[in-house]
């Protein structure tokens, strides 16, 4: 084998794409100080953004594996995880325990939410992403109505002047701002590790590869696969697949949960709207497919995006004097998502 | 040359692989002005192929093409596509209809034929403008109804046709275009009640007599002898007899159909056969219908004897096929089917794998294969999931971990015992030949170490070798641990050589069941005798 044979390999079991973007990022790491940004404090920013946006990639791993292909419908848990921040701030719940409270109210709500999208996703087999979309979409719209007619009255919530209705923008001091980033935190000059919430992402991250290795996760992988022969071998494909939904749908509501406590505010109304493409992009950039995906494709893809995200400013800015930041987020986003689409090849390792 | 002289049809040196598996092997075959030629075989046999050789399907040119000469008139022909074999006056009438339901005969006799007047608007345009020169189509139309000598309503639509009549609108087609010279019948009485069949045989007499060609393909022998001048057998992707249908017969036909190249040992489990046929009764098949689409079983009662490998054949579209997949779930089904006493319940595939049943299906890669998961996981994962194989239990049975070990040393075992090539336990099922494809599926299904197995077309697809290693281990996994077996497979001869007892579907209903050392022939009639 000639050396760009090898070359050629190598590049194809990382994933074109995936050297692009991973260059891409070595290129503004080394640019940053060279255009006088400061690197821990860069380095520490696409830290503390994947600890944000792990959970969220992460809820796309178990719709993946059952076939179900990317959770357009990404919104509906975060709409859950919504619901339960809220009522958790609103039953007067503070600090760590508002955090713990927004974690065991959201959970049913995803439940239930999960569980009749799974059903939903279980009639219309082979548009899942198509449907998934427009479930995000509406369910988003919705909410919209809901959050100023429920009843909430915490006047941490609530506009000043009309006394009801949620505000846009809920600020988490004093409730649950930073509870997992600060826990354990290492601060090193400039550099800062938010210790907690990582370790929060692992012990799920953790939970979900082991339970890919277990009889269920097995089936679950195996209906992804094919799902006539699951049938064959006695799956109740069905109920597999709303087992894949309920859980995708409620680590999204995690996973906002967490975006939150690191972000500082809980965002309403349209914001869910804008959270499904990162995340989805964020896991195809990792180097999964539409039918495969691994934790590992999380992790990298969470970092990769994330940092092109946090990076690109700084730089640019910099350099050009110009915000291209979002200009080259939603190519990246789109393009990828565009570039996984038309290829239903199997993920890379 | 003397014009006289020269076939219409010659086929020279024909021959077809798809991806190295060898279909069609050196077919000479000439055809003269007028000639009817019946070509038989059983399913499987590569008439198809060669008529789609012979038709110019793109399916041939996408699979790299064929070897030989076709020559019209004896010039070399090269057909790039259908178009070109219409040109050249080749006309083809294929098993599915291929007519617009919502137009009328006329219209889907003359489709893209039309004759048409010029308008204003076409003067100006293009010809694409014109109007359609209704009555002059109806004429045109009735002519080529009348040749086929059949009474068919040029103005009724499709839809509103018997099966019949369609058939006969798909053949008035390809006579209304006048240069047609050749036409292949691809078993256009299949779908005809007797009276019509017999009127179809009448047109293809009238037309040999108006000098046009035909070949004939159809599994009904008796129209073959009645009908045409010569008979091709064909077995194997061989042109194995090619005699005038004077110095033949049914009996012969059949005979040469099924044919005898594979070295049998039938006879040596004769009187092992005798034993089990009094044996005690395994599994019990009680009016089973099935609604698999292409394989309806109407009503199958059978009794499987314990311990006996027991075939069932039949041609294709008989039903054979629905026979394990209507038991085991995968198409709704109805009847009673008693296992050990027991009965088990249909359309539910998991109860079926709760009662030790095991399928290996014909659909191999659609059904039978995870393609892209590593052959531990295929080989594993139906015993992993049905019966708590290869799992580690942890908090007391609430957590099932998957114990890699156990599987892998699984899988290793069955790669050997199989024979089954491949770089390892860990690489993917799409990566293997069609061969170790299928002994992976075996794998997986005596991993599960069933009481009763269902094979379905073992040897579909896969080369000389991998078939007998594949029977070889049927029938190892039948005598050693003494699990019955149910095979399904058209393929006669295999049959014969591995089964106990061979049952022969025809037309959704069992004929008959006879020991595997009765002769081919008697086999071979059974299959045609009660085709729908």
């Amino acid at each position: 084998m000639t050396f760009m044979e090898r070359l050629k390999e190598a590049v194809e079991s990382f994933g074109l794409p995936r050297l692009i973007i991973t260059g891409f990022l070595i290129l503004l790491l080394i640019a940053a100080p060279i255009v006088g940004a400061d690197l821990p404090t860069q380095i520490s920013n696409i830290i503390n953004r994947f600890s944000w946006n792990g959970i969220l990639v992460l809820a796309m791993v178990p719709m993946v594996h059952s076939g179900c292909g990317l959770n357009f419908g990404l919104p509906l848990g975060i709409i859950s995880g919504l619901l339960g921040a809220t009522i958790s701030i609103e039953m007067g719940f503070t600090g760590g325990l508002s955090f713990v409270m927004a974690i065991l109210i959201a959970t049913p709500f995803a439940l239930i939410f999960g569980g009749l999208y799974g059903w939903l996703l279980n009639k219309i087999k082979g548009g899942e992403m198509m449907i998934a979309t427009y479930v995000g979409f509406s369910s988003v719209s919705l909410m919209c109505m809901m959050w100023l007619l429920l009843p909430y009255h915490s006047p941490n919530m609530v506009w000043g002047m009309a006394g009801k209705g949620l505000r846009t923008t809920i600020s988490l001091e004093g409730y649950y701002l930073e509870v997992l980033s600060k826990f354990l935190q290492i601060n090193i000059g400039n550099l800062s590790i938010p210790t907690g919430a990582i370790l929060f992402f692992a012990v799920l991250a953790f939970g979900i590869w082991a339970f890919l290795h277990t009889k269920t996760g097995t089936a679950m992988t195996a209906v992804g696969s094919n799902p006539t022969f699951a049938k064959a071998a006695g799956i109740n494909v069905d109920k597999i697949r709303l087992i894949s939904v309920i859980m995708s749908t409620w680590l999204a509501a995690i996973g906002i949960l967490v975006y939150e406590q690191g972000f500082g505010f809980i965002q309403l109304y349209m914001a869910p709207f804008y959270m499904a493409l990162p995340a989805v992009s964020a896991i195809l950039i990792g180097g999964a497919s539409v039918n495969k995906a691994t934790i590992m494709n999380v992790i990298i893809g969470t970092i990769l995006f994330q940092g092109i995200v946090t990076m690109t400013p700084t730089v640019m800015n910099n350099m050009i004097h110009m915000d291209m930041s979002e200009v080259i987020r939603i190519i990246a986003s789109n393009g990828m998502i565009l570039y996984a689409l038309t290829r239903k090849t199997e993920g890379s390792k | 040359m003397d014009e006289k002289n020269t076939p219409l049809l010659e086929m020279k040196n024909i021959k077809k692989d798809f991806f190295g598996n060898q279909v069609l092997t050196d077919i000479n075959l000439t055809l003269k002005e007028g000639e009817v030629i019946g070509l038989v075989g059983e399913n499987g046999a590569g008439k198809s192929t060669l008529m789609k050789i012979l038709f110019g399907a793109d399916v041939i040119r996408e699979t790299g093409g064929y070897a030989g000469e076709i020559r019209i008139n004896g010039e070399k022909a090269d057909f790039r596509s259908p178009f070109d074999a219409i040109a050249s006056g080749i006309g083809m009438v294929h098993q599915e209809f291929s007519l617009i339901p919502g137009f009328t005969a006329t219209e889907n006799i003359l489709l893209n034929r039309e004759s048409k007047k010029k308008n204003i608007i076409s003067e100006i345009f293009s010809e694409r403008m014109d109007t359609l020169d209704r009555p002059e189509m109806e004429q045109r139309a009735m002519e080529a109804i009348e040749k086929m000598g059949v009474k068919i309503e040029s103005k009724m639509v499709i839809s509103d046709m018997p099966v019949g009549h369609k058939q006969f609108t798909e053949i008035a087609r390809e006579l209304s275009k006048d240069q047609l010279k050749l036409l292949i019948l691809d078993e256009p009485t299949a779908v005809l009640t007797e009276k019509e069949a017999e009127a179809l045989l009448e047109s293809i007499r009238g037309m040999a007599k108006r000098g046009i060609a035909v070949i004939f393909i159809t599994h009904r022998l008796k129209e073959i002898l009645s009908v045409c001048d010569r008979v091709a057998v064909m077995r194997d992707g061989c042109l194995i007899q090619n005699v005038p249908a004077k110095e033949t017969d049914e009996v012969q036909i059949t005979k040469w159909m099924v044919g005898r190249n594979v070295d049998v040992s039938a006879g040596a489990g004769k009187e092992e056969a005798k034993e089990k046929e009094e044996g005690e009764v395994i599994l019990s098949i009680d009016r089973l219908w099935v609604d698999m689409p292409g394989e309806t079983v109407r009503d199958v009662s059978l009794d499987v004897i314990k311990g006996e490998i027991l075939g069932i054949g039949g041609l294709a579209g008989q039903g054979k096929l629905g026979i394990p997949n209507g038991i085991m779930g995968l198409y709704q089904a109805g009847g009673t089917v008693t296992f050990e006493g027991k009965e088990i319940p249909l359309n539910d595939p998991r109860k079926c794998l709760d009662s030790s049943f095991a399928f290996v299906s014909e659909d191999r890669r659609g059904v039978g294969l995870l393609l892209d998961e590593s052959l531990e996981w295929n080989i594993a994962f139906p015993a992993m999931q049905i019966q708590n194989k290869f799992l580690k239990n942890y908090l007391g049975g609430l957590i099932k971990w998957r114990d890699e070990k156990a599987i892998q040393e699984v899988t290793q075992k069955y790669i050997g015992e199989l024979a089954i090539k491949c770089t390892g336990s860990q690489q993917k099922a799409r990566e293997l030949s069609g061969g170790n494809q299928q002994k992976v599926c075996l794998a997986k299904a005596f991993a599960l170490e069933p009481r009763l197995l269902f094979v379905s077309e073992p040897t579909r697809g896969i080369d000389v070798g991998a078939k007998a290693l594949v029977l070889q281990a049927l029938k190892q996994f039948n005598r050693e641990k003494g699990v019955t077996v149910v095979m399904v497979s058209s393929e006669l001869e295999e049959l014969r050589a591995t089964c106990d007892r061979i049952a022969i579907v025809s037309g959704g209903r069992i004929a008959q069941i006879l020991p595997a050392s009765t002769p081919s022939e008697e086999f071979g009639a059974l299959m045609v005798s009660q085709v729908i």
